[in-house]
């Protein structure tokens, strides 16, 4: 059987100016697979991002998108996005969780349209699927950060993505609440089959839940199944990234 | 004073158009306040100013515009300051705020230089200046009244796109919605609702029916219907009683019914520190 690939990277590379920030990346997504990408500050991963959501186009390489070349890629609601800034919006923003989440709705329904009663069914599903049903009438800016994160993936996923890419989705989250988010995102993974990109600087946290591990450093160092990443041991990692990431691998 | 209603023409005129501004102002000034964009509709409004000032000036001079409507030389000011305003945020990408005050000023410069032209002030510029009971013709109403069936279809039919743009535009742009047009459209909205509202509460105060019904709302509203409800509520009540105290006192109406908003808006928050305890 012929693996079905999300998303592939061939030969890219990105320069701000010229400081060059991504350099040849090859990585290829397989459909359901759950991908830690993971880099120091500073190492690209924001770059590269952009570039698989079409923001900002490499001057080499070549990036398709379920088999299409994303130049010609049109149906990006098969793609939800959790930005990193997702918890810094005015917190005073009078919205209640379920209308933040039908807002995910709003470019797949289309200019000029209303949302329908599937929509609304959707949109309860997708606040279920992340725990928070309890709390869907609550104004968004009386959660904790946690609980907001849980929102905007309910956003994401609410018009059934087949890719869900999340930008260090974990920022400003309380620390005890951490594991239980990775664990949500491990169901989403498991029982929904959203292919998930997680985008971290944190390692530790991470190797046990995800199928696949993406090292970026300007560079990708290793790309590969979690299983074979283990098995590099934490020498072979602290080479690829100085000392930073070793320290953090032991806090886990 | 509500037989008074059935039997002067121009104060039907005044209620009928008080409701319809009390309904169109708050409802935009809901997506102003919580995009920060508050003091866009100062700047416009004085811009509308030197639309009328201009029509007034012409109107004194070439007895042709003497019978134009000063309402539409303002909407069209309006509308042109708005593109202006979009223009500037544009150009000051850093320091997009910088849009308002250059609009501003040059809004109240080409009012002066109108004004003193044509002589002055006169009755009637004090009418625009801070509302009439009096002043509103059947013209008018009509034109207000086609305003606020406009305002209200566009909210409706770009209600989820105006709302996820108000909450997180860079989400809105990542997942394809067409910020530039939409942002646009409702630009030129909020430029002929301030245009529109200036017989009944005037050019200086149309920006506060616009903002202080909504700053009462988002202090008690769950979520952003409710908030729009509120803000609609508390806009019809400042201008239905607002309109009813002007006439009985024999007050600029701009005056009376700017004060009740404020009144509402300190009620609502002494109701939320009482609930709070």
């Amino acid at each position: 059987m012929k693996t079905e690939y999300v998303l592939k990277m061939e030969h890219v590379s990105f320069r701000y100016e010229k400081e060059n920030v991504l350099e040849d990346i090859n990585l290829a997504v397989p459909k359901g697979a759950f991908l830690g990408l993971v880099g120091p500050n500073g190492s690209g991963k924001s770059t590269l991002l952009k570039c698989v959501l079409g923001l900002l186009k490499p001057q080499q390489g070549h990036i398709s998108l379920f088999g299409t070349p994303i130049e010609s890629f049109k149906e990006w609601h098969r793609i939800g996005f959790v930005s990193q800034k997702a918890n810094s919006f005015n917190s005073g923003f009078p919205a209640t969780v379920y209308e933040v989440v039908a807002s995910g709705l709003t470019a797949k329904r289309g200019m000029f349209r209303f949302f329908t009663k599937n929509d609304k069914q959707a949109v309860s599903e997708a606040i279920e699927a992340v725990g928070m049903s309890a709390f869907a009438k609550r104004n968004i800016g009386e959660l904790s950060g946690g609980q907001q994160q849980r929102v905007f993936i309910a956003r994401a996923i609410v018009s059934k993505p087949e890719l869900l890419i999340l930008d260090e989705p974990t920022v400003g989250v309380d620390v005890h609440h951490v594991q239980s988010f990775y664990n949500m995102l491990e169901e989403l993974n498991e029982h929904l089959g959203i292919t998930l990109i997680l985008v971290t600087h944190d390692i530790g946290t991470i190797t046990e839940k995800v199928t696949h591990v993406a090292c970026l450093n300007k560079h990708l160092y290793f790309h590969g199944k979690a299983e074979e990443f283990e098995k590099l041991g934490e020498d072979a990692l602290s080479k690829f990234y100085g000392h930073s990431l070793h320290v953090l691998s032991h806090q886990h | 004073m509500f037989e008074a209603i059935w039997q002067y023409e121009f104060l039907r005129n005044a209620f009928i158009a008080g409701l319809l501004i009390g309904f169109a102002a708050p409802l935009l000034g809901v997506f102003i306040v919580v995009r920060r964009l508050s003091l866009i509709a100062d700047a416009l409004s004085h811009v509308t100013l030197a639309g009328i000032a201009a029509s007034l000036l012409l109107g004194k001079n070439f007895p042709y515009f003497t019978n134009w409507n000063p309402l539409y030389i303002g909407m069209g000011f309006s509308v042109l300051g708005s593109l202006f305003i979009e223009k500037l945020r544009a150009v000051y990408k850093h320091y997009q705020e910088l849009a308002i005050p250059i609009i501003l000023s040059g809004g109240i410069g080409l009012s002066v230089i109108f004004i003193s032209l044509a002589d002055g002030f006169n009755t009637d510029l004090f009418s625009y200046l801070f509302g009439s009971v009096s002043a509103v013709s059947r013209q008018d109403a009509w034109t207000i009244f086609a305003i606020a069936c406009l305002v209200t279809a566009m909210i409706l039919l770009l209600y989820k796109e105006l709302f996820l743009l108000s909450f997180d535009e860079e989400y809105a742009v990542i997942s394809g919605i067409r910020a530039k047009l939409i942002h646009f459209i409702f630009i030129v909205l909020v430029a002929l609702v301030i245009a529109a509202s200036m017989r009944i509460v005037g050019v200086l105060l149309i920006s506060s029916l616009m903002t202080l019904p909504v700053a009462a709302s988002i202090r008690i509203a769950k979520g952003f219907k409710q908030a729009i409800v509120y803000s609609v509520l508390f806009g019809e009540i400042s201008v239905v009683v607002g309109l009813l105290l002007s006439y009985q006192l024999d007050l600029a109406p701009g005056g009376t019914i700017v004060m009740l908003a404020v009144f509402i808006l300190l009620a609502t928050l002494m109701w939320n520190k009482w609930k709070r305890g």
